[in-house]
């Protein structure tokens, strides 16, 4: 294990900078965190998370993937991908750092997503403890611990130290590179944190969220479930669950004509939009219900169902925080679970 | 990064041939630009067609894959790709990708050695005739080969000179067409798929293959079921909105399956087993 003193942290992040592009969350005008790339000034935020979710890292939410020439008749098409440049991600949640393995799980199965996959092998996660979990929190929910999120390099921020510890190669190459302003640690401050947020992991609101009864082969005892009209009612269906959600991964793809040429890109959609899966004889899901249900049923059935039990959720709280109506999967496990009122 | 590949950068194609079936039916014949086919496919399976700045579409690859010229698509007229697809000339470039999906158990037990009862409803002729002509080219490894196919009427039957001149005339080959309406130059039989099927009595020793418009598929199956058919017996396509076909841009799922990757195939039983939402 390594170390480094808060005072030297920014010396930490302009050597990382000096090497590969380097982002983080940062404080906005707004007060919410977003990842930015650094730059000299910019200070790391010590909010809990980010509004949005890293995934737009790998998975942007607009991404050209293509282009064509058309003349006459003839049409060009044009590779344009490039491979993806070293960067690093920095001061990610042990929550959002599971989502690249669900987000791994589709993009990364045969046929390989080479869009993705280029970030993939070339993005350096850097993910870093929760001192301080908040109440919309649920990621133990899902086993996930926020003590150790194991992502390439692993750091602990104390009151006026960084503890660091590399889990791959990539991490191990990053250390190497601020190696001279690091020294060699032990990890007794970082056991005691751990205990330390293992207590507050327990007396948070959410912790006792109750999972057993979803997984792949429910499909059946919740399909149905007369719950889903509640639920669902005052649903807007304006999509925002879904795009600050860093495990979701639905997209849709588009041409776009420059005047020169044809881009072909893709972008974010969401399968709370009426127009998601509407076709010529009509559509499978006509009712805003059966697009909530579409969301949760795959986050909490489908998804686990197809990828040996894992859930499509990691509890990081942004759709509690951030529905208009307050839906959210929380209310949505303990309504469908029988466990509302407690 | 050419090097790598990658399934939604599609390949050149080029038009070679456009058939009139019906006023909005067309039939394209599709080969690369140094006129070979795109890809080898198997009964079933289905290509992305894109025309660059309108848009790309899902259909199924209507050829046999014993074709080693060319492949074909036939197309309805029902939106931007479509539109566009049925005003261009031969000589015209689109771009392909694919193939994608399951295929039909073609060269399984479940088919082979037996008898099929293959069962169409306008446009769902298009995924069938793939599996026709296959098991017409490999005739001895199947038993007797039924059509019953129908449509709003006889202006509406696609492909009709290939059923009437060549299926028609096979021998232990036995087509059944139907029109919804009388029409004083249709001699043949007027009436609805699902109540043909059940006047035809057909007995349920056989694999039946069913495709069409989800209501035609619905009777249809109802019939057969009356008939004695047991789900494990009945197949038939699936088709939903898609964008990636490969499962991953979340659209085309019922339940944990994608219909773009797990089917369009699917036989009645395993459908069953999936929700309610198609
Ligand atoms: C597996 C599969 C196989 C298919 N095989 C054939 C075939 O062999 N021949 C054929 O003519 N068509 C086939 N289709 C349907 C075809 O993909 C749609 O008709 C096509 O997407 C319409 O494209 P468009 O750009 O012309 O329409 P758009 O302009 O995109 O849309 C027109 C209308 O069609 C709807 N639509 C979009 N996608 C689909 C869809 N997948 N199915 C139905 N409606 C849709 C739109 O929402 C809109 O209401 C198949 C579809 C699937 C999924
Ligand atoms: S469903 Fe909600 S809590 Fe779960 S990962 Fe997505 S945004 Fe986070
Ligand atoms: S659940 Fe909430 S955030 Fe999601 S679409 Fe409905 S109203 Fe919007
Ligand atoms: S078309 Fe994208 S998941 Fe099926």
């Amino acid at each position: 294990m390594r170390k480094i003193s808060l005072q030297k942290i920014d010396l930490m992040f302009a050597e990382i900078a000096n090497n590969m592009s380097l982002y983080l969350p940062v404080d906005q005008n707004d007060g919410k965190a977003a990842y930015t790339k650094w730059e000299e000034g910019k200070k790391w935020s010590n909010a809990l998370n980010t509004v949005k979710s890293p995934k737009d890292f790998f998975f942007p939410q607009t991404e050209d993937m293509m282009e064509f020439k058309v003349e006459g008749k003839n049409v060009e098409v044009i590779d344009t991908r490039k491979v993806s440049e070293d960067f690093v991600v920095f001061g990610v949640r042990a929550c959002d750092v599971k989502a690249f393995d669900i987000l791994d799980r589709v993009f990364l199965v045969d046929p390989r997503d080479s869009y993705y996959a280029t970030k993939r092998e070339h993005g350096i996660i850097v993910s870093v403890a929760c001192t301080r979990p908040s109440e919309t929190c649920f990621c133990s929910a899902f086993g996930i611990d926020p003590a150790e999120p194991k992502a390439d390099v692993s750091v602990w921020k104390t009151e006026d130290e960084l503890f660091m510890q590399s889990n791959t190669e990539k991490g191990e190459k990053l250390l190497k590179m601020i190696e001279g302003l690091t020294e060699e640690a032990n990890d007794e401050k970082v056991k005691e944190q751990k205990e330390q947020i293992s207590k507050i992991m327990k007396k948070l609101p959410l912790a006792d969220l109750d999972t057993s009864k979803f997984g792949g082969g429910k499909t059946d005892d919740f399909f149905k479930a007369p719950e889903w009209d509640e639920l669902s009612e005052t649903c807007l269906g304006c999509g925002t669950c879904t795009f600050v959600c860093p495990t979701c991964q639905c997209y849709d793809i588009k041409d776009f004509n420059t005047g020169k040429g044809i881009i072909r890109y893709r972008c974010w959609d969401s399968c709370m939009y009426s127009e998601f899966t509407r076709m010529a004889h009509g559509n499978n899901r006509n009712s805003q219900k059966e697009r909530f249900r579409q969301r949760f049923m795959h986050k909490l059935v489908y998804y686990p169902e197809n990828n040996d039990g894992i859930f499509g959720c990691v509890g990081c709280g942004r759709c509690v925080s951030r529905c208009p109506i307050s839906m959210n999967i929380v209310k949505v496990m303990k309504k469908l679970g029988g466990k509302e009122n407690e | 990064m050419n090097n790598t590949n990658e399934t939604l950068i599609p390949k050149v194609g080029v038009i070679t041939d456009v058939r009139i079936d019906t006023a909005d039916i067309k039939t394209f014949r599709v080969v690369t630009p140094d006129g070979k086919k795109a890809f080898e496919h198997m009964p079933g399976q289905c290509a992305m067609l894109s025309i660059p700045g309108v848009g790309e579409a899902m259909f199924s690859i209507t050829s046999s894959p014993t074709n080693t010229e060319y492949m074909e698509f036939s197309i309805k007229k029902c939106g931007c790709v479509t539109e566009w697809l049925h005003q261009a000339e031969v000589g015209q470039q689109i771009t392909i990708r694919g193939p994608y999906g399951n295929a039909f158990p073609v060269d399984s037990d479940e088919f082979k050695g037996k008898k099929l009862l293959f069962i169409a409803g306008g446009i769902g002729i298009a995924p069938l005739r793939s599996v026709i002509n296959y098991c017409r080219y490999y005739r001895d490894d199947y038993k007797s080969i039924n059509l019953v196919y129908g449509s709003r009427s006889m202006d509406d039957l696609v492909n009709y000179n290939e059923i009437i001149n060549e299926w028609a005339k096979d021998k232990e080959m036995y087509v059944y067409l139907t029109v919804d309406k009388e029409d004083p130059d249709w001699v043949k039989h007027v009436g609805f798929v699902p109540n043909y099927v059940k006047e035809l009595k057909y007995t349920p020793d056989r694999v039946a293959i069913v495709c069409g418009p989800p209501i035609m598929i619905k009777f249809t199956v109802a019939a057969l079921k009356e008939l004695g058919f047991k789900d494990t017996q009945i197949y038939t396509t699936m088709e939903l909105r898609m964008k990636c076909g490969v499962g991953k841009c979340g659209r085309c799922n019922i339940g944990s399956k994608y219909v773009c990757k797990d089917g369009p195939v699917f036989r009645y039983d395993e459908l069953g087993e999936l929700p309610d939402e198609y």
